[in-house]
């Protein structure tokens, strides 16, 4: 019963989401509110697709996080590695600062900086943006979980006369797949949750998801369905990604806090 | 053997400094991306700089007129008073969500997934759907409310109702996250002084107040840390449902630096509010801290 409770505010907000995804206009608008579409209808998802551009916004999403997590990885996982074994954990401290600072504060630097260098409204500017989100995200997670590798695999590797480099390689960076797994959907979810990058610092046919469902579509239209059905298709990857990784999750939103708890 | 054991110390020195090498290339992305917007935002503030002009150093003149400016400091009410709120009830409510889910019931891996949805939903579309059913006529909590025989309500169009109809978003999107480190607190919970306290004739709520409260303290002292940064800095849904309206009654210092920089390009204030708005992050997370380092010791 009390789980009933707080389950279902849960629930019924991604359920009333569908539903005036699925209804048309005149059901969505009427009072008492219809609660089950009925027919349902897919003309809401043509809709934002075929006028409002849904899909080119939705592959500059897939170009920004997708490039931004790439770029995380190549950097994040061998810092991740040198932050656990050299144990530099004042490093981490600087993820915690960087947590703690508003995504906005970057922006009027970044802003500033991109329009004397002409990048504002490229890809090229979002996916630099990201870095913000994706590279402290990507070095916390993979520091974290190379602490807990065994250390006796590398160091029989060492004395064999392995480098450092062929010992990372070759022993550490295939047993951390699993955290190099979650370290990737973390930093592709949070780049592609962010809204503040993309509205300011993208152009029209440079807007990520997010952006451009606030933008495009609530300055376009006021019409619920096609709104609805936009929301749903920003949100749903991030629910089936999420799927993946459930128990690993805190961890990633609570970086920089939970040290030492 | 012995030697590699002579070897040694110049071995680990060398792999010490390898290791370091490991680390600079995202250092470098680091410095770029995260580093140098601090210096340069701290270095723009001391100048009066609209984009598109020529910038004239002001010294500390942008902040003489932020502690002058009575909209920023209505921005500083308005943003304590949706933190507090937005920190209080989802932890309260998360806290309470974590006894329940710690219990055993059937399909309980399902229903803790479902609960925890909110938690990375995209904050624009919560935010879009949220704003359709706040709306006056035709949004679904007023035919909710009017269900259980309370009068509509104007939500979020009304100045007094804008905060708390947002923190009721911030509740419903943040709550599981508290929920689930509480959860982990009670998972690592010792079963001995329950036992003891029972065969003592403990109640359930005793139990609670003098064993499981203080055992997971800390645990909720970092979710009331994190949830108080995150509030704080709220940004997207604000913007996307009220837009700081009406008038400026919910306009937030993230939404006052969000207009200041991006609607009146005026980037030397902004970066003073950046500035200011740090400062204050700063304070209340080495409060939080240091409550946090209290409640360890008792």
């Amino acid at each position: 019963m009390s789980v009933a409770v707080i389950v279902s505010p849960a629930i019924m907000v991604f359920l009333w989401m569908l539903s005036l995804s699925l209804k048309n206009e005149i059901d969505n608008l009427a009072y008492p509110p219809v609660f089950i579409p009925s027919p349902p209808t897919l003309s809401n998802f043509v809709q934002v697709f075929a006028d409002n551009s849904m899909g080119l916004y939705f592959w500059n999403s897939v170009v920004v996080s997708g490039l931004g997590t790439l770029i995380a990885l190549l950097v994040g996982i061998p810092a991740g590695y040198g932050i656990a074994r050299a144990q530099a954990h004042k490093l981490t401290v600087m993820i915690l600062i960087a947590r703690m600072t508003p995504a906005l504060s970057y922006l009027i630097p970044l802003f500033t900086v991109f329009q004397f260098f002409g990048l504002n409204n490229t890809l090229t500017a979002l996916v630099i943006a990201h870095l913000v989100i994706t590279v402290p995200i990507v070095v916390y997670i993979m520091a974290g979980y190379f602490e807990t590798l065994p250390k006796e695999l590398e160091e029989a590797a060492l004395i064999d006369g392995g480098s450092v480099w062929t010992t990372f390689r070759y022993v550490a960076l295939p047993l951390a797949r699993p955290g190099i797994v979650v370290g990737t959907i973390l930093s592709f979810i949070f780049s592609w949750n962010n809204f503040v990058f993309g509205a300011v610092l993208a152009g029209r046919a440079t807007r990520t998801l997010p952006a451009a469902v606030y933008n495009v579509l609530t300055f376009e239209q006021l019409a619920w369905g096609p709104l609805a059905a936009a929301a749903l298709v920003v949100t749903i990857p991030v629910l089936l990604l999420t799927i993946v990784i459930q128990k690993e999750i805190v961890v990633g939103l609570t970086a920089g806090g939970v040290k030492g708890a | 053997m012995s030697a590699v054991a002579t070897a040694r110390p110049g071995f680990l020195a060398r792999r010490q400094r390898s290791y370091f090498l490991f680390i600079v290339p995202a250092l470098l992305v680091v410095g770029a991306v995260i580093i140098f917007p601090w210096l340069f935002t701290l270095w723009m503030s001391a100048f009066d700089w609209k984009i598109g002009t020529t910038p004239h150093f002001v010294g500390l003149d942008n902040y003489a007129k932020l502690a002058a400016n009575t909209r920023f400091h209505e921005a500083v009410g308005h943003t304590l008073y949706f933190t507090v709120l937005a920190v209080i009830f989802p932890l309260v409510l998360g806290t309470v969500a974590a006894l329940i889910f710690h219990r055993e019931f059937p399909f309980r891996g399902v229903l803790r997934s479902i609960f925890t949805m909110p938690m990375m939903a995209t904050p624009v579309a919560v935010a879009l759907v949220w704003t359709m059913m706040f709306h006056p006529q035709q949004g679904v909590l007023n035919y909710l409310l009017s269900l259980v025989g309370l009068p509509p309500s104007l939500w979020v169009y009304s100045p007094t109702l804008v905060i708390p109809s947002l923190v009721l978003v911030e509740i419903w999107h943040w709550t599981p996250l508290v929920m689930l480190i509480v959860l982990g607190g009670l998972a690592a919970l010792p079963i001995e002084p329950y036992e003891s306290a029972r065969l003592d004739g403990a109640s359930e709520w005793q139990l609670f107040r003098y064993i499981t409260f203080p055992l997971v303290a800390p645990f909720i002292v970092v979710a009331a840390v994190i949830r108080t940064i995150d509030a704080i800095k709220a940004f997207d849904t604000i913007y996307v449902i009220s837009q700081g309206g009406p008038g400026t009654a919910s306009e937030t210092i993230n939404l006052y630096l969000y207009l200041q920089a991006f609607a009146f390009y005026n980037v030397g204030n902004a970066s003073a509010v950046v500035v200011v708005f740090f400062a204050l992050i700063l304070a209340l997370a080495m409060l939080l801290l240091y409550v946090r380092q209290r409640t360890k010791w008792t």
